[in-house]
């Protein structure tokens, strides 16, 4: 915090700006051939902005489609494509980065003391691997595009669809090892690197969080690697691996490929986590409620989540009793989500709560993933499932998690972090108007088709029977808000890269060792290496009377 | 003083700091390995379970004397690799290229032999997707050519994910032959040599299952 | 740096029980053993593969946090054996309905 000063003073004119991570070189080349974690960080952000923004496309379209029960702005393998299309924009190459690659990369290495990840140049090194498998993919969908569903499902994608499905697998496969190294490097970071004093439960949740993201980034990838490599192999060479016609069972592919897809969600949604948690313990001005319960319940969602993959197959001929299994432990999951939740809530009892936009963000995160939580027991239990596979409810249940709540996380990190990558502050007033567009376009969105496919209606068809049209307008409708909802930010934060106040090393007067050092940040981070001597989110001096319930 | 500066990269404090976190980067990086390979090992099981006979007639189209050979190539090339590793340790520079050398020798070997087994089962009408024409009569077992179509498909598939990871370990060795060469490693920075060791054994142990899966199912 | 330097003798021995296992697995296959085969040949191949790792990988002079590791991998495989296989070996538990037992080919 003594940093302030400096910083504050930097833009009146005499004093030279102190040397920072973006003025201390300058050039495409110092970006390209950079192992700064936090021009990394940067550089993704740069390139996963582009995939959103492509991704945004493929959504919109899809909504202007269904505006009519017939099939008239685009044909039905068209409509394949752009729903196919969407998903794997969206979900490899925006979800998955998002919040690990730019912030976990900015961030990391500053909240534990570190002057770098422990592997620099893997760290470029993967940018490189995710650009690289953004070509493909590009490629793929210049040249026609892809329809298999973001799930690749075998035989067909291996032997009957005529689109560029090996093109896109390939880049598909290519990124799996971009996300490998991210994790890799952060686990190791994080075992390695901590500074001095830093224990393990002085950690900020948000690292804890990312461990537990990491471990699944390195122990679920390679699993669906292999399996697009199956894919590709029985589709160019005709191995005998999915297809019944050459003697395989394509449920092999999809066990495989859930092993990892449904951990996925949890690469998702718990850098999330622990974005929310160090938001919400700023705006409470309060130590987080629980620590360890919040540290250990991101390893069991973790963990957990590599054992509830069959709930995608309780209706595609998988035993009944393997069935039963997964829908039990499904819903275990259910407890360590839980366990978060009603520990932010507690978090914000009796704080002094101060509602800036990244707590708005947050806020809304917990609304909104508790609703995608709870919707996901109803697809968890065996019976229900039956009626709701496969309709919009379970669209609709996995936006909720991935849009209100992933992408919540991650607007709420763009905001609490912009000041310290960029050193400017952006306008509260817009921020916080933006911030209720996308609450209620998200919500006018999402929540029609909750009933939609409860009433019946299937996802994945271009055209539906004329009842459902009035849900499917508002559905739209919520859609342009919430596109408009996602814009305005683009504008005022890239306006507030040249023309937003200075915002000095800390903000938001929050703790944490990023705060520590001038906005932006030097090149090495610190000075010189930081000892810790206290818990994080120490707010308050004294301990609140609740804290002593936990322990 | 000055050499070990030149080594240490300079997020890290010191070169104790570096070594465990290389080592364990490796590890993590063969963690994923493991399971990269064990999605083709669950496959294998799956239809194993649900084929046995035809992956055992299968198995009989293998020449297992060829397996024997191949295994123990590759228990020697893991021999020299762990004294390559040694030698770096000691700071014996010739004795680390020269074992260096022989483990990648040892390797190329490996893969002749695999050339050989592949160029054979060509010869066969036995590669799935290529020129697989089913046999006219079977060893042991009648079953159905689709199923030995499916054992064949995994053969290809494991042993030649297998041969990937086994080229991708000889240029890396060739790679640290060429750093040895210029007197980059000492007894106190031979990190590259030690989990390039780690990745070397890592493919051996895959060998190690892979063999008795394939070629000894059921020779009795 | 201090790490521990395995003696030459460690791994000639350690080699000679890998040659030694890799003839005992191609014995025991010429002898039919039923099922029994299979986790033979499987018991061979893990020995095997624990002498590597132990010796060869250094694993048994490593920290504890490396030991982890290598288990937790092993341990994720087991979740995917496990849980796939839940599903194959079960499937023929439940009967099929009756009408479907026509459509089934032979």
């Amino acid at each position: 915090m003594d940093a302030t000063p400096i910083n504050a003073h930097s833009g009146t004119p005499g004093e030279p700006t102190p040397v920072n991570y973006l003025n201390v070189d300058y050039g495409l080349k110092s970006w390209l051939l950079t192992t700064d974690h936090k021009r990394i960080g940067i550089l993704y952000l740069i390139s996963i902005t582009i995939f959103f923004a492509l991704g945004g496309i493929f959504a919109a379209l899809i909504r202007l489609e269904l505006m009519t029960p017939e099939g008239d702005v685009v044909s039905s393998e068209m409509y394949n494509k752009l729903f196919t299309m969407h998903g794997v924009a969206m979900i490899f190459f925006f979800l998955i980065p998002s919040i690990p690659a730019v912030f976990g990369n900015f961030l990391i290495p500053m909240m534990i003391g570190a002057r770098d990840v422990a592997f620099p140049r893997l760290n470029l090194m993967s940018w490189y691997i995710y650009s690289i498998g953004g070509v493909f993919t590009f490629a793929a969908m210049a040249l026609g595009g892809v329809d298999t569903g973001w799930t690749f499902y075998a035989p067909y994608s291996s032997t009957y669809s005529n689109s560029n499905v090996a093109l896109t697998a390939v880049g598909v496969f290519i990124l799996g090892f971009s996300s490998i190294l991210t994790g890799l490097n952060f686990i190791v970071t994080i075992h390695k690197m901590r500074a001095p004093g830093l224990t393990w439960f002085r950690l900020p949740l948000f690292v804890w969080a990312h461990y537990a993201t990491s471990l699944i980034q390195i122990l679920g990838t390679p699993v669906v690697a292999i399996s697009i490599v199956l894919v590709a192999l029985e589709r160019l060479l005709k191995l005998g691996i999915f297809d019944p016609k050459l003697g395989g069972d394509p449920l092999l592919f999809q066990h495989l490929f859930w092993f990892y897809s449904h951990p996925a969600v949890y690469i998702m949604i718990l850098p999330s986590m622990g974005v929310i948690s160090e938001v919400i313990a700023c705006f409470s001005r309060k130590r987080v409620f629980g620590y360890p319960f919040i540290a250990f319940s991101s390893l069991a969602i973790a963990v957990l989540g590599f054992l509830v993959w069959g709930h995608h197959m309780f209706t595609s001929g998988q035993s009944v009793y393997a069935g039963m299994i997964f829908s039990v432990l499904t819903m275990l999951v259910a407890i360590p989500s839980a366990v978060k939740v009603f520990n932010w809530t507690a978090t914000l009892y009796k704080g002094s709560v101060s509602y800036q936009a990244p707590m708005l963000y947050a806020l809304g995160f917990i609304g909104l993933f508790t609703i995608g939580g709870l919707t996901g027991l109803f697809l968890a239990t065996l019976a229900t499932d039956v009626h709701l596979h496969d309709t919009y409810f379970v669209v609709a249940h996995f936006h909720y998690i991935m849009v209100g709540g992933a992408i919540m996380g991650y607007m709420a990190a763009m905001h609490f972090w912009w000041p310290k990558m960029t050193g400017r502050l952006y306008p509260e007033g817009w921020a916080k108007f933006a911030a209720l567009v996308i609450f209620v376009g998200f919500n006018l969105t999402f929540f029609p088709q909750f009933v939609l496919g409860y009433l019946g209606m299937p996802r994945r068809y271009h055209v539906y029977p004329p009842e459902f049209q009035v849900l499917n307008v508002m559905s739209t409708a919520g859609a342009s808000i919430l596109a408009v909802g996602y814009i305005i930010p683009f504008i005022y934060l890239l306006w507030s890269l040249k023309y937003g106040p200075l915002a000095g090393a800390n903000p938001w007067q929050a703790k944490g060792l990023e705060w520590t050092t001038p906005s932006p940040p030097p090149p090495h981070n610190f000075e010189r290496t930081p000892v810790v001597t206290e818990e994080a989110y120490a707010y308050a001096s004294k301990p609140y009377p609740e804290e002593a319930e936990v322990v | 003083m000055s050499e070990t500066h030149s080594v240490l990269a300079h997020q890290f404090d010191d070169l104790e700091q570096q070594f465990e976190a290389s080592t364990l980067g490796m590890w993590a990086f063969l963690i994923t390995e493991v399971l990269f390979f064990g999605g083709l090992f669950t496959g294998y099981a799956v239809y194993r379970s649900q084929y046995p006979l035809a992956f055992a007639e299968g198995s009989l189209h293998l020449d297992y004397r060829i397996g024997a050979i191949n295994t123990a190539v590759l228990i020697c090339s893991s021999l020299t690799m762990a004294l390559a590793v040694r030698s770096a340790q000691l700071g014996r520079r010739r004795s680390l290229i020269g074992f260096l050398l022989l483990t990648m020798l040892l390797g190329s070997v490996f893969l002749g032999i695999k050339v050989f087994e592949y160029s054979h089962k060509y010869h066969e009408h036995l590669i799935p997707g290529i020129n697989f024409v089913p046999p006219h009569e079977f060893i042991r077992f009648h079953v159905d050519p689709q199923q030995l179509y499916v054992f064949l498909s995994f053969y290809f598939a494991m042993t030649g994910m297998h041969a990937l990871h086994m080229i991708i370990g000889v240029s890396v060795l060739a790679v640290l032959v060429v750093l040895a060469w210029r007197g980059r490693f000492s007894s106190e920075y031979y990190n590259p040599v030690e989990v390039a060791g780690l990745y070397w054994h890592f493919v051996d142990i895959v060998w190690i299952f892979l063999f008795p899966l394939l070629y000894l199912i059921s020779r009795s | 740096m201090a790490h521990h330097v395995v003696p030459q003798k460690i791994y000639l021995l350690v080699f000679a029980t890998l040659i030694l296992l890799t003839l005992v697995t191609v014995d025991v296959a010429f002898y039919d053993l039923g099922l029994l085969n299979l986790y033979v040949a499987l018991a061979i191949a893990v020995t095997k593969a624990t002498i590597v790792i132990l010796y060869f990988m250094h694993v048994k002079y490593s920290s504890r946090l490396v030991w982890v590791f290598v288990g937790s991998g092993f341990f994720w495989l087991a979740i995917l054996l496990a849980l796939t296989l839940s599903d194959f070996f079960t499937r023929g538990w439940s009967p099929l309905p009756s009408g479907w037992t026509s459509m089934i080919m032979p």
